[in-house]
């Protein structure tokens, strides 16, 4: 299934938020979620299916002013 | 006396408060452009700042930068501002405040709707409907503004409980570009939190925002991009620390002719 993270073309075999983030590698990883620009709180990500063209975001804490 | 142990004594007994909690020292610091992780850790140590800007960005997949960052940040022990940098949008700003709240932790944020690529100026429109939204969710809101009396009214009217005007453009360095207008929102606030954010390049802008008053400075370029920032960083915490002093000193007044300093009462008479 092809998706967009973090504005990267991807394919992904994951059904839900939180198997993306395992198929990444980040299933531990402390990152915030959006998918189609709403928010999706930790919490929601198993409960969170995904589907084709789906946009998700996956941001970390990063340096700023 | 070194300037830390100086601060450190002056500030003991004259904190800011931001939302209810107390800080001695009157530096924000920002923890984008630095060298290095290590040169930024030790720049935070030595301007002795208990609060720090952050922001979210894209994770990717093989680096994990923000995994070693947030480690980096939560070993030094000091409070985190989040930003929304970059939003251009009400809809962006609040949802990355909505994320950074989760992620971070915390209430706070520093309100960034930006409006113009040249300069970077707030959308003070944009800026003032997120803070609402956002304060009505229970936000903490730190809000990036000018120094426009109307906006900053409006923004206190959303649940604003801090102003950060700004001092000039972002990563400019060019100081405070409109002494006046910073000194009219002064007196017009005179129990809000006032925190000259952005445009600081020395040290000298720094302790002139404390003179007029304000209670704190945020800054990052000026102190990031400088040759030796650990070294600039102590400069920054001594000019704000000398500022806030001086301002609680109570400066003598201004006047346009001399005045004799030396008493002229017993002045011996050597002339022919």
């Amino acid at each position: 299934m092809k998706i967009i993270v973090n504005g990267e073309p991807a394919d992904t075999a994951a059904g839900t938020l939180a198997g993306l983030l395992a198929e990444l590698d980040m299933a531990d990883a402390i990152v915030a979620t959006a998918l189609n620009g709403d928010m999706v709180r930790a919490a929601r990500r198993e409960a969170t299916a995904i589907a084709e063209g789906d946009r998700v975001e996956i941001l970390a804490p990063m340096q700023g002013g | 006396m070194d300037a830390m142990t100086h601060k450190a004594t002056m500030s003991a007994a004259d904190p800011v408060t931001f939302y209810g909690t107390e800080v001695a020292s009157r530096l924000l610091l920002g923890t984008a452009q630095y060298p290095s992780p290590a040169i930024l850790a030790e720049a935070i140590r030595a301007s002795g700042t208990e609060i720090v800007t952050v922001s979210l960005r894209r994770e990717s997949g093989a680096a994990k930068a923000g995994q070693s960052f947030w480690q980096l940040i939560r070993d030094l022990g000091v409070k985190v501002l989040p930003n929304t940098a970059g939003c251009r949008t009400v809809k962006e700003a609040v949802t990355t405040a909505e994320m950074a709240r989760e992620l971070f932790g915390t209430p706070w944020v520093k309100l960034e709707v930006i409006g113009e690529d040249d300069t970077l100026q707030p959308d003070v429109f944009g800026l003032v409907e997120a803070a609402r939204i956002l304060s009505r969710d229970g936000f903490q809101v730190f809000p990036y503004t000018t120094e426009d009396l109307v906006v900053a009214e409006k923004l206190v009217s959303a649940g604003c409980e801090v102003l950060m005007p700004w001092g000039a453009p972002i990563g400019s360095g060019r100081g405070l570009n409109n002494p006046y207008g910073l000194r009219s929102m002064r007196a017009h606030f005179p129990g809000i939190p006032l925190v000259v954010d952005a445009g600081v390049g020395l040290p000298s802008h720094a302790a002139a925002a404390m003179e007029l008053g304000y209670d704190a400075v945020l800054l990052n370029t000026a102190v990031a991009k400088a040759g030796d920032p650990v070294r600039m960083a102590r400069a920054f915490a001594a000019a704000i620390a000398a500022g806030r002093e001086a301002v609680i000193a109570d400066p003598m007044e201004v006047r346009d002719m001399a005045a004799p300093s030396t008493p002229v009462m017993g002045r011996a008479l050597l002339g022919s």
